[in-house]
């Protein structure tokens, strides 16, 4: 058995996080990353880009290719860990390898769901698209296969993302929605409609209120989808990108907390001394709800890892709560939106939407008790650091809310102390 | 580390800040150029905020704990920190707006030209920043921030 | 409406090649001169308004700009000029009084031209300032008749006589009267600023001090004038010396008036008036209608500064100028300030401003001899001052007399001004001349205090350089001394007021 006084489990956005947190702290202690990806540290969200040709293998790097090295961290790539023993302190690994640990990051992400009841969805040619190794799958396939049409089952994040790549590629693309339109979790329909209208223009098929009821097979590979009212529409690629779960294989029976994802408290700990979670794995507090929630983004999976790893070397940093938000292009229309952006009825939410068609702009706010809660920009999205600003410093925008919505907003309408304290650079955090 | 700071009371809401910014980041270096040939494709890094009599310029501020390098996705946004300086590689920027989402002072634009994130990069390559030796107030100074 | 005959005064040309669209010039003039029309994408421009302030040329970035002074070409005629004919029309436009700023311009002749200054050669040293100590300082205030000492057993002298109190200047420069209100917060600030770190004073107009500015008192010199606008205790306790304004060079005789838009809620405190409301000066002090009530006010402020302070009376360069200031020193002023035709003002009716009082060469000879004659030139300093324009300027004033001067037109385009002559709008687009919020951050007090600075010692260095050249190694050696001068196409009669021989003699 090998010991080590961190170990991190995951490579991506809060693995790279822990080891800069733990190095803030403590520049020597003994570091091992181990993760089942064999890739140097990449930029998950990128692999769309590459399938899409817009950025090289080289481009995927998240750090440079000498930063473990420069960090003094032993990686393990390419190995899998498969269960956490917290009592001896150890992790073990799929291959057998018994690795101990003082402190233990939990970071090994989410896992693509699946779709239980789909016909043909473990035939070849149908994918998930969540890694690196995807991004190859899938591209070797197109290639040898010569796939000139796509289906796309899910209009979130990652399904527009890959629409956008195959599109990138020259295929044509049908996708599916099961919600009455496309990003559904965070749009409403007039933002939608914007979005729609650009995958449109881009020459892409949007079908909504529908998914695949079975994937129809051809020599035993995927040859297209069929609709539940009999619709056939060819494809000799299908892309599940219906969403991701918290991966919580490891943890099963190893009495850390879970719910829908690992618990974390404030610190990013979990209910066992010296395991900590954090990213997409991980179930940790959420700012404007105070709840402890999975909010499964990059930035907040970084600074997780992060804090986790101050903590882990001994420095004390709270977590401020994540914030759901993000920020996506599709096929040239920029949408950024944060918070609560969908708010139920008759609960003292206050939105404020402002729409142009023609110049495809859309800003939508989100208010209670006169605090910004939420928000969707669509089209001219520059300067929304600003909003989400204040949604994080839980500033007070009575009277602001026109100002909010016009498109040359920006800090000179704000209150003087939160100015101030922004334009001394302080951040939102201080 | 040294910051850019403005100073509210005497911007006088000229915007040769921006101007001169705009040349500094363009492909020519040349004022008349950059504006004829260039302008709708970059962007200035500084914006002059004006409500009124009052304006002020903004632009990074190079925060301790930037809010754009933990939500930059492709590592093209990073702190140094010998210097603190939040620098930005337009190389492996890929346009997802993440830093736009998130910066609290709105200082990262988009650079139509190349697709990528623009923001004040100090002006490093050429020593003095643009804004700051071309502020006819001396509105934007250069302090050491001692903390 | 009928046809407005005026016409424009200036030329806005616009090089195409070089305008960048940048709109820099529209956001800085006050004036609406230049407009940005999105449709064409041009900065288009109306010239009616320009007042040839050239900040529109100085900010622009690629220089595409050029003012130029545009007389509307009527037929030619050298009594009814196009600045006659043009104030005509204003005035059958309007039927009221025309308006000016700043100093007269419409003399020709400036007599400091015409005096030129001595230089040794062979029978006599010249000092080189840079290797020989030169002193500039300048005491002002009464000087005693005959200084007694006293001796201890030791034979140590001391002195016995009590002096009066001295303001003491670093150079014989002093920055003039400019009001808060008149001038903007940070220009008044550069020039306490500036005159504090030069080791001089300013001067606080007839406005008031703001508290804010109450840390200058030091180099401050406050002003009693007829509507004692900012004036209590306080005030006089505040300042190094107060001074009396009964008149001023640019508008002898009339007084003064601040209009009300321009009181907003710091000059309001700092004139201890209503906001909004207009700050008239009457054009005489309602309590002084005699030498003797003069008198009266000279000692209420002395005895309000326990005696610890000079007491200045400023007036203007009118016919009997050397009676006057002899009045004024026999009622007790322990300095006489004499303001000159030439001097400036915010706002003035302009045939005021150009006919009315004489020029500072003659009025400052006169006193000087005439103090001189009456055996009480010890007991005030003389300042001089309306329209020093340079260090030789200042040189031949002392050695016509002056003790000091002060500058105030030299000192405001130190700070920026161009000399638009349009104080009196409000508009001033170099921030000195305005209370518009958006105009008066245009001056950084920090760069004006430095400029202000820089200008002084320019000067300052000028002048050792002058003295050096003449063999004189301090101030006090050239005051007066007007064998040092020499008049150069002048009259008999002017060179005899001027006390001066002519080149050549």
């Amino acid at each position: 058995m090998t010991s080590t006084k961190y170990l991190i489990i995951g490579n991506s956005a809060a693995g790279v996080g822990c080891v800069e947190g733990i190095r803030q702290t403590d520049p020597t202690g003994e570091i091992t990353l181990l993760a089942k990806e064999t890739e140097h540290a990449y930029s998950r969200p990128l692999i769309t880009y590459l399938l899409g040709g817009k950025v090289d293998e080289a481009g995927m790097a998240y750090r440079p290719a000498d930063f473990y090295v420069q960090q003094r961290v032993k990686t393990m790539l390419g190995v899998e860990a498969a269960k956490v023993d917290p009592a001896a302190k150890t992790v073990t690994c799929a291959d057998g390898q018994v690795i101990g640990y003082e402190k233990l990051l939990i970071a090994n992400g989410g896992k693509p769901i699946t779709p239980p009841n789909l016909p043909g969805a473990d035939a070849p040619g149908v994918f998930t698209f969540t890694t690196w190794g995807d991004a190859r799958a899938i591209e070797q396939y197109i290639a040898a296969n010569d796939v000139k049409e796509a289906v796309v089952i899910g209009g979130g994040l990652i399904g527009l993302k890959s629409v956008e790549a195959l599109t990138a590629r020259g295929l044509k693309v049908t996708v599916l929605e099961l919600a009455p339109r496309i990003l559904a979790v965070t749009l409403d329909q007039d933002a939608s409609d914007l979005l729609a209208g650009a995958l449109a223009s881009a020459g892409v098929k949007l079908l909504t209120n529908t998914t695949a009821q079975r994937v129809d097979l051809e020599n035993g590979k995927a040859a297209g989808v069929t609709l539940p009212d009999g619709q056939k529409i060819a494809a000799g690629l299908v892309i599940l990108a219906i969403g991701v779960l918290p991966d919580l294989s490891l943890v099963a029976g190893s009495g850390i907390a879970t719910e829908r994802g690992i618990l974390a408290d404030e610190r990013l700990a979990t209910n066992v001394e010296g395991v900590y979670a954090a990213g997409d794995v991980a179930q940790a507090l959420e700012l404007l709800s105070g709840e402890r929630r999975s909010i499964p983004i990059w930035p907040n999976a970084y600074r997780q890892g992060f804090i986790a790893g101050v903590n882990m070397a001994g420095g004390d940093k709270v977590y401020e709560g994540g914030l759901a938000m993000n920020s996506v292009e599709i096929c040239g229309l920029a949408t950024i939106s944060a918070g609560i952006t969908s708010p139920p009825e008759g609960q003292g939410y206050q939105v404020l939407t402002k729409l142009d068609p023609k110049t495809k702009n859309y800003r939508k706010l989100v208010l209670k008790d006169h605090h910004l809660v939420g928000y969707v920009l669509v089209g001219d999205v520059d300067r929304a650091g600003i909003i989400t600003g204040l949604i994080k410093g839980r500033v007070e925008v009575k009277g602001l809310e026109e100002k909010l919505l016009a498109p040359d907003f920006g800090l000179i309408s704000l209150p003087a102390m939160h100015r101030e304290r922004v334009t001394a650079g302080l951040g939102v955090w201080s | 580390m040294k910051r850019i700071v403005a100073k509210e009371e005497y911007c006088m809401n000229c915007r040769l800040c921006e101007v001169y910014c705009l040349v500094s980041h363009s492909r020519s270096k040349d004022l008349i150029k950059a504006f004829r040939q260039e302008r709708g494709e970059i962007v200035p890094r500084i914006t002059v905020e004006r409500l009124g009599p009052v304006s002020f310029a903004v632009q990074c501020r190079h925060c301790d704990e930037p809010a754009c390098v933990e939500a930059c996705m492709t590592g093209a946004l990073h702190r140094d920190p010998a210097t603190g300086e939040v620098t930005h590689d337009p190389q492996r920027c890929v346009g997802c707006w993440m830093c736009v989402m998130v910066c609290p002072t709105g200082a990262i634009r988009r650079d139509r030209n190349g697709h990528v994130a623009a923001k004040c990069d100090l002006c490093l390559e050429t020593g003095t920043p643009a804004c700051v030796a071309n502020c006819p107030n001396e509105a934007l100074v250069i302090e050491e921030d001692n903390d | 409406m009928s046809k407005r005959l005026v016409q424009a005064e200036f030329n806005v040309e616009r090089d195409p090649e070089r305008c960048i669209q940048c709109q820099v010039c529209v956001r800085q003039c006050s004036n609406q001169v230049h407009a940005y029309d999105a449709e064409s994408d041009q900065v288009t421009c109306d010239e009616a308004s320009c007042v040839g302030c050239q900040r529109c040329a100085t900010l622009c970035p690629t220089n595409a700009l050029t003012i130029k002074k545009a007389p509307p070409e009527f037929a030619p005629d050298n009594n009814w000029t196009s600045d006659v004919i043009q104030n005509i029309y204003r005035q059958a436009e309007t039927g009221g009084v025309l308006l000016s700023a700043m100093g007269n311009d419409t003399a020709k002749v400036s007599w400091w031209d015409n005096i030129l200054l001595n230089a040794s050669q062979v029978t006599n040293p010249s000092i080189d300032p840079l290797r020989e100590p030169m002193e500039l300082t300048t005491f002002l205030g009464a000087k005693p008749n005959a200084v007694e000492l006293n001796f201890d057993d030791q034979g140590g002298p001391s002195l016995a006589t009590k002096l009066a109190p001295q303001l003491v200047l670093s150079t014989p420069i002093m920055f003039s009267a400019m009001s808060y209100g008149a001038i903007s917060y940070n220009a008044f600030e550069s020039l306490a600023r500036a005159a504090g770190q030069y080791g001089t004073f300013a001067n606080s107009g007839e406005g008031g001090l703001h508290k804010d500015f109450w840390p200058h008192g030091p180099n401050m010199i406050v002003q009693v004038a007829s509507g004692r606008f900012g004036v209590d205790i306080d005030y006089l306790k505040v300042a190094a010396a107060v001074e009396i304004k009964i008149g001023q060079g640019a508008k002898p005789g009339i007084g003064g008036h601040l209009p009300g838009e321009k009181v907003d809620e710091r000059i309001s405190q700092t004139r201890m008036i209503p906001v909004g409301s207009d700050a008239i000066s009457p054009a005489p002090h309602h309590d002084i209608y005699s030498i003797e009530d003069l008198r009266q006010l000279i000692y209420s402020l002395k005895e309000a500064t326990r005696y610890q302070k000079p007491i200045s009376v400023k007036i203007a360069a009118v016919h009997n100028v050397a009676a006057i200031a002899s009045g004024i020193v026999r009622a007790g002023a322990d300095i006489v300030a004499i303001d000159g035709y030439k001097g400036g003002t915010g706002a003035a009716p302009t045939m005021i401003r150009n006919n009315v009082g004489i020029p500072i060469e003659f009025a400052l000879a006169a006193v000087d001899d005439r103090l001189r004659q009456e055996g009480i030139r010890n007991q005030a300093s003389v300042v001089a001052c309306g329209g020093f324009r340079s260090s030789a300027d200042v040189v031949k004033a002392i050695a016509l007399g002056a003790d000091a001067v002060y500058i105030g037109t030299a000192a405001l385009v130190a700070l920026g001004c161009h000399l638009c002559q349009k104080c009196y709008t409000g508009k001033c687009n170099w921030g000195i001349a305005t209370q518009d919020p958006y105009l008066t951050r245009r001056l950084n007090p920090e760069i004006g205090a430095r400029r202000l600075v820089n200008l002084l010692r320019g000067w300052s260095h000028e002048i050792k350089e002058m003295m050096g050249g003449m063999g004189i190694n301090a101030i006090e050696s050239l005051r007066g001394n007007r064998e040092h001068l020499r008049g150069v196409g002048l009259s008999d009669r002017e060179l005899s007021i001027l006390g001066i021989k002519a080149a050549g003699e």
